[in-house]
C-alpha cells in the first residue's frame, strides 16, 4: 500500500517525535515528578495524529467547530500532549518548563479550562472513549457524513476500566464511524505488566467481539502509524480500534519496558544520561531528515 | 385543588417545549426512558434520546461530549445511580471541565415508595452540593419543576435538577416564576422559619395549617435552588422568627439543612432542628407511610417547630 505521508514527511515526523521525547523526559525532570514511561509510548503515536495532516486539527481551527479532535483518555500523558502543543505552535517550548507548577497552564494531568488545544480534562482513567463517542455522535448529528473525526488514545491498563466496554459497545450499536480510538499496547500499568496484573488479552479479538474494525501496527513505526490513522479515518462502516504495539519508556534505554518508570521523574544523572541519549536520536533524525 | 403531579412529569415535555423552541436538547438515558419520562421526547424527536443501554458511567460521559459539540445534554436514570455510581464522571468530567450537562435523573428521596432503601437516594443533594461549578435545583412540584429545568437549559455550565416519582399537590401557578439563586417565601409568618425544598414543601406548609390551629405563626420558605443558596431571604426571615426548621426528603447530613445551618452559623445563629432523613437508609412502603416512619411528614414538622420555639 502506497503511503499516505511522503517519505519526507514522514522522517520530519520522526525528527520531530525525537524533539518531543527530548521535550517529555526533560519537563518531567523539571517538574520533579510526572508520568515518562506512557509519554514515551505514547510519542509516535501522538506526533503522526498531528503532524501528518490526517487529523484536521491545527493552531489556526481550534475554535472551528469543524475541525477533528483528540482525546487523550489516558491523562497521565499529559507531557505527550504538551510537548506536540508545542511542535504545532500552540504553547511555547519554554512554557513546557512550568509543568507542574503552581498557577500553571499545564497541570498534571491535561486542563480543558486551563490551556486551549485539551478537548476535556482527562486524569480519571476510563472515561475518555465514551466522551469521544458522545463527541462524534454530536458532529454527526450536526454535519451528517460531514462529521469530522474524533480520535482518543488509552492505555491498555486503562482498557481494565468496565467503562471502557459500556462505551465500547455503545459505539458499535450507534454506528459511530467517525470515532478513532488507539490503544497503546505497551503491556505496563503501574503495578507491573497487564499480562501479570489483569490481562487484557486477546486485545484484537475482544474489540472485534464488540464489533469494532481493529487494525494492527506497530506504534513506533511512524510510517504505518500513518497509514492506520488514515486507513480508520477513511473507514466508514463503525468504529475503528488502533492497536498499536508499543514499548513504554521507548527512546530511554534504562527507562523501557520498566514498570518503575511509569510515574516518577529522573534525578540528575539520569536525566543527563536520558538526555544525551535523546539528543543522540534527535542527531540522526536530523540527518536522516537532511540527507 | 389541581390534579397532582409527578415533578419527573415535567421532564419529557419540558425538553420536547425546549426542542421545539429551537434548543439543541439531547437527553442520554440509561434503560429508564418510561420511568424517567425521557421517552416523550423520543417519541416526537428520535434522534435526541440516546438510549446507552444499562451503563450509567457511559451515560455522563457521551453527555459531556455532546455538549462538547454544542449539545445541551440531559442525563436521566434514577438519582441513586445517576448521581452515586457515576459521582467520578460528574466530578472529573462534567464538573471539572465544566461542561454543559445538566443532570437530571428522576426517582429521588423516600417517596420512591416500594422499591426499598436501594433505590431511595438520599444522599443526592450532599454529593452534588460539594462539587465545585455544580448548581443544584430542587423542584417542590411539576410547575416548578418545568421552571427548574428550563432554568438549567438556560444557562451554560452543569447543574443538577432533583426530580422525584411521587405524585404532589401543586403548589405553583403558571404565573409563579422561578430564578437561579432564589427562593420562594409562600406563607409569611413571626415566630419559626420552616425552610423545604423538594415534597417537603407541600408537608411545611400543612405543617404551617396545623401550627396555625395552635396558634403558631409559620413561614414557610422554598428553598428551590440549594446551590447557589438564597442566603439573603433566608437571614431575614432568621432574623424576624429566630428559629428555624429545615425540611428535605434527605440525609440530615450535607443537603439543605446542613446548607441552612451553614449560612446561619456564620451570618446569623439561630436556633435550628434539621427534619431529614436521620444518618439512616429508607426502606419499602407507601410514599405517606415512610414519610410518617422516618418522621418527615406534617405532622412531625409541627411537632418539631412547636418544640423548638418552647411551645
Ligand atoms: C480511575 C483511575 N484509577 C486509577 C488511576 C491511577 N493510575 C494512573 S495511570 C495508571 C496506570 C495506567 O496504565 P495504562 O492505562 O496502561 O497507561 P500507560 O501504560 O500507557 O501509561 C493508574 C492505575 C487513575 N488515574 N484513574
Ligand atoms: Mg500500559
Amino acid at each position: 500500500m502506497a503511503s499516505c505521508v511522503t517519505p519526507d514527511g514522514i522522517k520530519k515526523i520522526a525528527y520531530s517525535a525525537s524533539v518531543m521525547r527530548y521535550d517529555i523526559v526533560d519537563m518531567i525532570s523539571k517538574a520533579g515528578s510526572g508520568h515518562p514511561g506512557g509519554s514515551l509510548s505514547a510519542t509516535d503515536i501522538v506526533a503522526s495524529l498531528y503532524l501528518s495532516g490526517i487529523m484536521n486539527c491545527n493552531k489556526d481551527n481550534l475554535d472551528d467547530p469543524r475541525r477533528d479532535r483528540f482525546v487523550l483518555s489516558k491523562g497521565h500523558a499529559a507531557p505527550v500532549l504538551y510537548a506536540v502543543l508545542a511542535q504545532i505552535g500552540v504553547i511555547d517550548r519554554e512554557e513546557l518548563g512550568t509543568l507542574r507548577q503552581l498557577h500553571s497552564r499545564l497541570q498534571g494531568h491535561p486542563d480543558h479550562l486551563k490551556l486551549p488545544g485539551v478537548e476535556v480534562s482527562t486524569g480519571s482513567l476510563g472515561q475518555g472513549l465514551s466522551i469521544s463517542a458522545g463527541m462524534a455522535l454530536g458532529l454527526k448529528m450536526s454535519y451528517g457524513s460531514e462529521a469530522p473525526t474524533v480520535f482518543t488514545l488509552i492505555g491498555d491498563g486503562e482498557s481494565q476500566e468496565g467503562q471502557v466496554w459500556e462505551a465500547a459497545e455503545f459505539a458499535n450499536h450507534y454506528g459511530i464511524a467517525n470515532l478513532v480510538a488507539i490503544l497503546d499496547y505497551n503491556n505496563l500499568q503501574i503495578d507491573g505488566h497487564c499480562s501479570d496484573v489483569m490481562d487484557v488479552s486477546p486485545v484484537t479479538k475482544r474489540w472485534e467481539a464488540f464489533g469494532w474494525h481493529v487494525i494492527e501496527v506497530d506504534g513506533h513505526d511512524i510510517e504505518a502509524v500513518c497509514n492506520a490513522l488514515q486507513e480508520a479515518k477513511d473507514y466508514q462502516d463503525g468504529p475503528v480500534m488502533i492497536v498499536a504495539k508499543t514499548i513504554k519508556g521507548k527512546g530511554v534505554s534504562f527507562m523501557e519496558d520498566q514498570a518503575g518508570w511509569h510515574g516518577k521523574a529522573p534525578d540528575a544523572d539520569q536525566t543527563k544520561q536520558a538526555l544525551e541519549e535523546l539528543k543522540a536520536t534527535i542527531a540522526a533524525a536530523r540527518e536522516e531528515m537532511e540527507a | 385543588m389541581a390534579e397532582k403531579k409527578a415533578t419527573r412529569a415535567a421532564y419529557g415535555e419540558t425538553l420536547v417545549e425546549l426542542v421545539n423552541e429551537g434548543v439543541d436538547v439531547v437527553a442520554v438515558d440509561a434503560d429508564l426512558t418510561g420511568s424517567t419520562t425521557t421517552k416523550v421526547l423520543g417519541q416526537e424527536y428520535p434522534n435526541r434520546l440516546i438510549n446507552v443501554g444499562i451503563a450509567e458511567q457511559n451515560m455522563i460521559d457521551v453527555a459531556a461530549g455532546l455538549s462538547l459539540t454544542g449539545k445541551v445534554a440531559f442525563t436521566g436514570s434514577f438519582a441513586v445511580f445517576g448521581t452515586g455510581r457515576v459521582y467520578d464522571q460528574i466530578r472529573n468530567t462534567v464538573c471539572y471541565s465544566k461542561l454543559n450537562v445538566k443532570i437530571a435523573p428522576t426517582h429521588a428521596g423516600i417517596s420512591v415508595g416500594p422499591d426499598g432503601g436501594s433505590h431511595q437516594m438520599v444522599e443526592d443533594i450532599s454529593l452534588m452540593r460539594t462539587l465545585p461549578n455544580m448548581r443544584v435545583l430542587v423542584p417542590s412540584d411539576y410547575m416548578s419543576a418545568k421552571q427548574a429545568i428550563r432554568i438549567a437549559a438556560a444557562a451554560d455550565g452543569p447543574f443538577y435538577v432533583r426530580l422525584g416519582r411521587a405524585k404532589l399537590p401543586q403548589v405553583y401557578g403558571p404565573d409563579d416564576i422561578f430564578e437561579l439563586g432564589c427562593a420562594k417565601v409562600l406563607n409569611e409568618g413571626s415566630d419559626v422559619t420552616i425552610i423545604a425544598c423538594g415534597a417537603e414543601v407541600n408537608e411545611s406548609l400543612e405543617a404551617a395549617k396545623l401550627l396555625a390551629s395552635q396558634g403558631i405563626s409559620a413561614e414557610v420558605i422554598d428553598a428551590f435552588c440549594i446551590k447557589p443558596l438564597d442566603a439573603e431571604t433566608i437571614i431575614k426571615s432568621a432574623e424576624k422568627t429566630g428559629a428555624v426548621i429545615t425540611a428535605e426528603e434527605h440525609s440530615i447530613y450535607g443537603g439543605l439543612g446542613s446548607a441552612v445551618a451553614e449560612v446561619l452559623g456564620e451570618n446569623l445563629p439561630t436556633k435550628m432542628v434539621r427534619i431529614g432523613m436521620q444518618d439512616t437508609f429508607g426502606t419499602s412502603g407507601s410514599a405517606d407511610e415512610l414519610f410518617k416512619e422516618f418522621g418527615i411528614d406534617a405532622e412531625s414538622i409541627a411537632k418539631a417547630a412547636a418544640k423548638l420555639i418552647g411551645k
